[in-house]
């Protein structure tokens, strides 16, 4: 047994042992430990260094408001920093390293730091480091220097480098009433929605169901409240319509009473179950919330109060009552209010020795007084602790008389040797889950405390959430909002028998006693009630300008502790009322969230691929691949020792030469039906589409409501109210709401129905000299001569006895035919045509030579109709129709639209042949040394076998009126310049007698 | 006032810190001035700040509803970069980094800009190529640029995946080295500081209720701390434009408010020096000089004054985080918050006078308000004192939609959500 | 935030596309009245409060639907299928 291990109580198991690592050195615990009062039992003091003085830390509280005791939990090579060792369920084999130390905790160098503490009070750093005016640490570079040392000083625990291979995963809910916080009012309120049959979610960010009746000693029912609130997990467990979360902190409340929560599935297990995450997300969408989530115990402000060994009252009475562990020896206790009693019996009856209760009331009841004489302890009302002392462990407290409404000491310091010092402040209710949801708390001047404010969403409120402090009122409450959750009037009910410790509600207004000394506000971030006075009298005043000044309450604990007392101090110093300094409006998280439960299933796979049907068929034969957005498409089909242009040049020389097949199955497909289909082409097309014979094809470019290029394709009439629209791949999405926008919000009456088919097609473009042959040797019942499929017809036939449509367009500019089938066949289509077109040269060829061969024939893609050009800038402007309004006619001649020095579309010849690259810049004078004047950049480009030249296309200031002039290429980031000709765009074939045949 | 410099920090330090004066005074707003300028955030206090320093204007009240810095300058992701494709604003953004890069000495305050460099990742050779023109367009503009190979990247941040197993591989990426980060808060305080040492009042809690009007004219405000007349009313509320603009009678503007959350973990031991962004999808990310990782991604997507966003974003923001870093899993997001965009139809600002005479507006800086504070500051002031642009804001009129003189950097048009 | 779509109940956020004011009037498609056409394509009401608003349900029915959702706190108070209810006002 350690020596501060009490000989029974608590609800671990002591039966079992459990064994882990805290820096190195062995420890061991029970079951209902945590890593905190594992370490204490063990006579551990020192859990940690703050942030900025480096001071030595012990444990505050026993949950999930430390401040101080912040370790690193080790999976492996996975690192899980700051976590709070309040939050930490031991188990065989856990490693836990302390934080923000070196080379140990034991001797921290950088605990120097707290001998320049007035140097570096609050907000020091905005005063200096500007550095010298001129000279080599000029503008920002002494500032960087002095940075370096000030962010390797910084920051916390370290996190790792190495992929974290834990699996998240996320889970959403539904329920009628989600209960927060399993106290005595959560429970109550749980039960009493479920009797009524409502879909119950009662969580809570403990392992152990009970809240406070596992610590509070009184007794419910007749029975321990531990065992009570036992029977009441087990009763609601029993039950088909209530889910329990242990572990689970609900810690977001977000529009539409939406409530995201975080699950510790497996942290406290030393081998999770196989497939078992190791934390789990849960959106819940309550109907309505039951906010039980307590009140959290304020500290005293005093100098010193950050020592090792105290600690709040409620923390240590936990520890005493839930863990079986002392925090000390010799305690003495200092408090403003009447809860902290009740710790001082606890520990007296768990083996302590309670030295003296120190009170700053003058007053104190009865009731308290014969809490004190039980607790055989000198009592000290009218007194303030005015310093604690000790190093790395609390060795005694100065203690002064003191009056409270003055807030002056006066008469000698007496010394009072203590190992543990418990401290209370009063309670806070954590109302933080209320504030995200919308509105802003109210001040309760005879609590001392900020109280939830009225609802802006669908949630009641019970127990010490509510400010009502006792469990009898909790139970009442929680009875009543379950209840309230489930739309179910009043009833009858059975209010248990409460034995509980007396003391009155709220606490005496002294958050700080205000003498010479550090005195620590913000316990992690260091913040000291002198850098709250500073802020002041710098005018820092208003509760943001406090918060972000000194950091005050952005430390991990998100001021949970330190909040209150600021605003307090600040209140002080300006001669206002609390609430006029202003409330902190507290957002997501309650507590922090792992990273990983956010991303989920996310973590490790962050978007779906997209195949095409032909897709095992192109990596089977050699194809790179080449992420397209969502897609994967091949990039070449490279052949042993070739490089990508040596394969591209290879797969276009053969498609021009003999024949080629690319697979186009990514284009967006949209089936556009009904009787006015025509209609609806007419208007959201620049150009004419009613007018199409049915079996016939046309190529369509539409624009924005602006004016702009959106999108373009060919559209296929398959009968008279039957298009099969195509789309680019990128614009697929975008152009099926374009249309679905229009035919609901704009022309309702239009009778069109449209559906997006992209995946039910696979589609293969067939090109080159050759191309018609291999059709004619596969395909049946059709012909595909120039009678039966001229130029952008339709027909239909099959292939390899599969059915399938057939168009002949071209995009590469040879003859050239897209073949569609139904996206089951596609590979086997594929694989027909390749096998029929084997004796004819036919190559597969990917995306790279696809552009090769739309850059010789000047063809518009998604890099030319980048969302700021117009037709006019891509001479598209014979597309647009003036027969007709269109979307985007009314707005496409403004000004800017139409000016002369507008980006067009040219061609570019690399004029000393060598390549050009993507993105480079073309400039009229050259200056490799200060480049400027660019009067445009390269959207594509590539080697072009059938010019025998590199070659591109631009968007170039004036463009058409540049034709045959000389410019540069200015690639300053790749040192690529040299001489270009500006030319027209249709490089080859510009009649386009290949492809007409 | 004292100058603020190692000096006097030791100096106060042996003296309890006791001698400290306010940053910033807090007059009684006079019943008229030269110039209001309605709004106390980052750019409404540099411009302040920059038609007392540079025009000599120093009859000027800057008003702020509550606290100085409440809106988007102390909300924001704190990234200074000028890396912008489209010459008026890579011309714009660069000017304010000069300005950037002299700030602390020029306010004598240290608002802590760090040139740590902003890299954004590229995951495909056309998304590469997409950069590459984006860094030339910066190098002819006089903006600093680099492409990386992944293998460089690794080095600079050894946490990051560069494997091929990723799902968006990472083909390389755009760095701007002299771009950076700098202490948001610090920015408004110091040119808040800088403005009053210079004799401007600046007035906090005191809301704009109203515009007084001399026919057409716009010749003051009402307050909730009184009328204020001026010869010159300037607005630079950018998150509450809509409603301030709509006092004056303009209930329509090619606005729309959206929010936009952050993000920051707890403090972690230096992790990344840089600040980078993940190009498939929207995320960036940068560790402050405390240790906290601070990032973000999209707006929400839905018009919105409320501060604060939903789930689905900050889903997404995370999972792109990891596919970045994936051993930060076990990291934890300490606090998020909201700040309201004003995003423009084009994705780009107005800087400008008008829309009524005697008024000035600064608008719709969508995500890129806290970089160009100075610039913006500078520029408004200029078209303020001189009643003409300055030749970096004379692209970012109001009426540029209407003519079609659009600055669309994404190339998205009329579609706020999607800038 | 919840929404509810008329055909599919209640779905989260995450199922929708937001389309925008749903105030705008775009002219008749011959107009050649560039005020009215600047009006539609680039001005916003933008209110602190109430707002008329489309959103499309793209990740279910894919309807449009007329949302009135509060900008101040996104409390949503109406929300019904765009067609057969035009021209809604907030």
């Amino acid at each position: 047994m350690s020596p501060r291990r009490t000989e029974q109580g608590g609800r671990i198991d002591r039966a079992r042992t459990i064994r882990f690592t805290f820096d190195g050195a062995a420890y061991s615990g029970h079951p209902g430990d945590t890593l905190a009062s594992a370490l204490l039992a063990n006579g551990v003091s020192l859990f940690g260094r703050s942030f900025k003085y480096h001071r030595p830390r012990g444990v505050l509280a026993a949950g999930v408001d430390e401040p101080n005791a912040l370790v690193t939990i080790l999976r492996g090579e996975a690192r899980e920093p700051n976590i709070p060792a309040t939050m930490v369920e031991i188990h065989d084999g856990l490693v836990a390293e302390s934080q923000n130390r070196f080379p140990s905790l034991s001797w921290d160098v950088s605990a120097v730091n707290q001998l320049a503490g007035p140097l570096i009070s609050g907000g020091f750093y905005y005063k200096t480091f500007m550095g010298p005016i001129i000279g080599p640490l000029k503008g920002t570079r002494f500032w960087m220097v002095c940075e370096r040392f000030i962010r390797r000083a910084a920051g916390l625990g370290r996190a790792g480098t190495v992929p974290d291979k834990a699996r998240y995963e996320r889970m959403n809910a539904f329920c009628d009433v989600l209960v927060v916080g399993a106290g005595p009012a959560g429970l109550t309120a749980a039960k009493a929605a479920a009797e009524k049959g409502a879909r119950v979610i009662l969580a809570d960010l403990e392992p152990r169901l009970g809240g406070s009746a596992n610590w509070s000693g009184e007794v419910i029912d007749g029975k321990p409240a531990a065992e009570w609130a036992a029977a009441a997990v087990n009763d609601l467990r029993a039950v088909d319509n209530v889910r329990l979360l242990p572990r689970t902190t609900v810690w977001g409340y977000y529009d539409g009473n939406t409530l995201a929560a975080l699950e510790r599935v497996s942290d406290h297990k030393q081998h999770p179950a196989k497939g078992e995450p190791r934390h789990r997300q849960w959106t819940i969408r309550a109907k309505t919330v039951v906010l039980a989530t307590g009140a959290l115990e304020r500290p005293l402000v005093f100098p010193g109060n950050d020592r090792p060994g105290v600690m709040l009252a409620g923390a240590a009475e936990r520890y005493a009552n839930e863990f079986g562990v002392l925090p000390g020896q010799k305690v003495a206790v200092f408090t403003n209010n009447d809860s902290a009693y009740r710790a001082a019996h606890a520990l007296k009856q768990a083996g302590a020795a309670i030295v003296a209760i120190i009170d700053v009331r003058a007053d104190i009841s009865a009731d308290m007084l014969d809490f004190a004489g039980k607790a055989e302890t000198e009592m000290l009302p009218g007194h303030a602790v005015v310093a604690a002392e000790g190093g790395r462990k609390l060795t005694g407290i100065k203690v002064q008389r003191f009056d409270a409404a003055s807030g002056t000491v006066s008469g000698e310091p007496r010394s009072v040797a203590v190992d543990c010092l418990l401290m209370s402040g009063g309670w806070s209710p954590a109302i933080h889950l209320a504030s995200q949801a919308g509105a802003k708390a109210e001040w309760n001047e005879a609590l001392q405390a900020f109280l939830p404010p009225k609802p802006t969403q669908k949630w009641t409120g019970a127990g010490a959430f509510t400010g009502a402090f006792s469990t009898d009122e909790a139970i009442e409450q929680g009875h009543a909002a379950g209840l309230a959750a489930c739309s179910a009037g009043r009833d009858h009910f059975d209010a248990p028998a409460i034995e509980a410790a007396p003391g009155a509600p709220g606490s005496e207004p002294v958050f700080e006693i205000q003498v010479t000394g550090k005195s620590f506000v913000d316990f992690q971030h260091d913040v000291t009630a002198e850098d709250v006075r500073l802020a002041h009298r710098e005018g820092f005043v208003s509760v943001e300008h406090l918060k972000r000044y000194t950091t005050l309450g952005m430390a991990t604990d998100q001021g949970k502790t330190s909040n209150v007392p600021g605003l307090a101090i600040m209140a002080a110093a300006l001669g206002k009322a609390i609430p006029q300094v202003g409330t902190t409006r507290f957002r997501p998280p309650y507590s922090a969230v792992s990273i990983g439960s956010l991303a989920g299933e996310r973590h490790g796979d962050l978007k779906p691929e997209r195949l095409t049907p032909m897709h095992d068929w192109h990596i089977a034969n050699g194809a790179t691949m080449y992420s397209a957005g969502l897609w994967w498409r091949p990039q070449i089909y490279g052949h042993a020792g070739e490089t990508v242009e040596q394969a591209y040049v290879r797969e276009t020389k053969g498609t021009r030469g003999t024949a080629g097949i690319v697979d186009v199955s990514t284009l967006g497909k949209i089936a556009v039906q009904g009787p006015d289909a025509a209609e609806l082409l007419d208007r959201v097309y620049t150009n004419m589409f009613s007018t199409l014979a049915v079996g016939k094809a046309r190529y369509g470019l539409m624009l924005r409501e602006d004016g702009l290029a959106f999108d373009d394709g060919t559209t296929w009439r398959l009968g008279e109210q039957d298009f099969l629209m195509t789309t680019t791949t990128a614009n697929a999405g975008k152009v099926m709401q374009h249309l679905e926008y229009f035919l609901d919000v704009i022309w309702p009456e239009l009778k069109v129905t449209i559906t997006s088919v992209t995946d039910q097609w696979a589609g293969a473009a067939i090109g080159g000299p050759n191309a018609r042959a291999i059709l004619a040797a596969c395909v049946e019942g059709t012909a595909v001569d120039n009678a039966a499929l001229p130029f952008m017809g339709i027909v239909h036939g099959e292939i390899g006895g599969v059915p399938v449509m057939i168009c002949r367009l071209s995009f590469s500019g040879e003859m050239a035919f897209e073949v569609y089938c139904g996206a089951d066949w596609g590979t086997h289509v594929w694989e027909t045509l390749m096998e029929v077109g084997k004796p004819f040269g036919l190559v597969p060829y990917g995306l790279e030579a696809l552009g090769t061969m739309r850059i010789e024939k000047g063809h518009v893609t998604g890099a030319e109709i980048d969302g700021r050009t117009t037709a006019r800038d891509l001479h598209l402007d014979w597309m647009l129709s003036k027969k007709k309004p269109f979307v985007g006619s009314a707005m496409m001649d403004r000004e800017g639209l139409v000016a002369a020095d507008r980006l067009q579309l040219v061609g570019i010849v690399s004029l000393d042949n060598r390549p050009l690259n993507g993105g480079a810049h073309i400039v009229e004078q050259l200056d490799e040394e200060n480049p400027h004047g660019s009067i445009g950049h390269i959207t594509a480009c590539c080697y072009s076998p059938s010019l025998g030249k590199y070659i591109a296309l631009a968007l170039v200031e004036g463009g058409k009126a540049r034709h045959g002039s000389r410019a540069f290429t200015s690639d300053p980031l790749r040192g690529r310049f040299g001489p270009v000709e500006i030319v027209s765009h249709h490089f080859f074939d510009p009649e386009g007698s290949r492809m007409h045949g | 006032m004292a100058e603020y410099s190692a000096l006097a920090l030791l100096k106060n330090a042996f003296n309890g810190n006791k001698d400290w004066k306010p940053a910033w005074r807090k007059p009684q707003p006079k019943a008229s001035y030269d110039v209001i300028v309605v709004g106390g955030g980052g750019h409404g206090l540099a411009t302040a700040y920059y038609l007392a320093k540079e025009h000599g204007i120093t009859n000027v009240a800057v008003l702020e509803k509550g606290w100085l810095g409440s809106g988007n300058v102390g909300r924001n992701t704190v990234t200074v970069r000028s890396n912008y494709l489209l010459p008026p604003n890579t011309r714009f953004y660069e000017y304010s980094m000069k300005l950037w890069e002299n700030l602390s000495h020029d306010l004598n305050y240290n608002v802590m800009f760090s040139q740590r460099g902003v890299l954004n990742l590229a995951h495909s050779p056309a998304q590469f190529d997409d950069y590459a023109r984006r860094g030339n367009a910066m190098r002819h503009q006089g903006a600093d640029s680099e492409l990386m190979t992944p293998a460089e990247i690794k080095r600079l941040m050894p946490a990051i995946d560069i494997s091929g197993n990723a799902r968006f591989p990472i083909y390389g990426g755009l760095m701007q080295p002299r771009a950076g980060t700098a202490r948001h808060d610090a920015v408004a305080w110091g040119y808040a500081r800088g403005a009053d040492r210079r004799g401007v009042d600046i007035v906090e809690n005191c809301e704009v209720t109203g515009f007084l009007r001399d026919g057409d004219r716009i010749v003051g405000v009402s307050t909730s701390r009184g009328e204020i007349r001026a010869k010159k009313v300037a607005v630079a509320v950018a998150g509450s434009t809509g409603r301030v603009m709509q006092l004056a009678g303009i209930d329509r503007l090619p606005i729309e408010s959206h929010v936009l959350q952050a993000f920051v973990t707890e403090s972690l031991k230096p992790f990344l020096d840089t600040v980078v962004t993940f190009g498939m999808g929207h995320c960036y990310i940068n560790q402050s000089d405390k240790g906290g990782l601070v990032y973000g991604g999209d707006i929400d997507g839905y018009n919105s004054y409320a501060q604060r966003g939903n789930l689905p974003i900050v889903e997404d923001v995370m999972a792109e985080m990891l596919a970045m870093f994936p051993s930060l899993s076990g990291v934890r997001l300490l606090r998020s918050w909201g700040g309201v965009c004003d995003m423009s139809m084009d994705g780009s600002p107005v800087i400008a006078k008008g829309p009524l005479p005697g008024m000035y507006l600064n608008c719709g800086w969508c995500y890129g308000g806290f970089k160009a504070t100075p610039a913006s500051g500078f520029c408004f002031a200029h078209t303020i004192a001189r009643d003409e642009p300055h030749d970096l804001n004379a692209a970012f009129t109001l009426d540029r939609f209407r003519r079609g003189i659009l600055i669309d950097e994404k190339g998205q048009g009329a579609t706020p959500r999607l800038h | 935030m919840l929404i509810t779509c008329p055909y599919c109940g209640p779905r989260d956020l995450s199922e929708f596309t937001y389309q925008g004011d749903g105030n705008r009037q775009r002219p008749a498609p011959n107009s050649q009245d560039l005020d009215a056409w600047n009006a539609y394509v680039y001005d916003r009401q933008n209110p602190a409060g109430d707002h008329n608003e489309i959103w499309q349900h793209s990740g279910g029915c894919r309807i449009h639907i007329r949302v009135v959702r509060n900008t101040l706190t996104h409390a949503i108070s109406s929300a019904v299928p765009v067609r057969g209810h035009h021209g809604g006002k907030a």
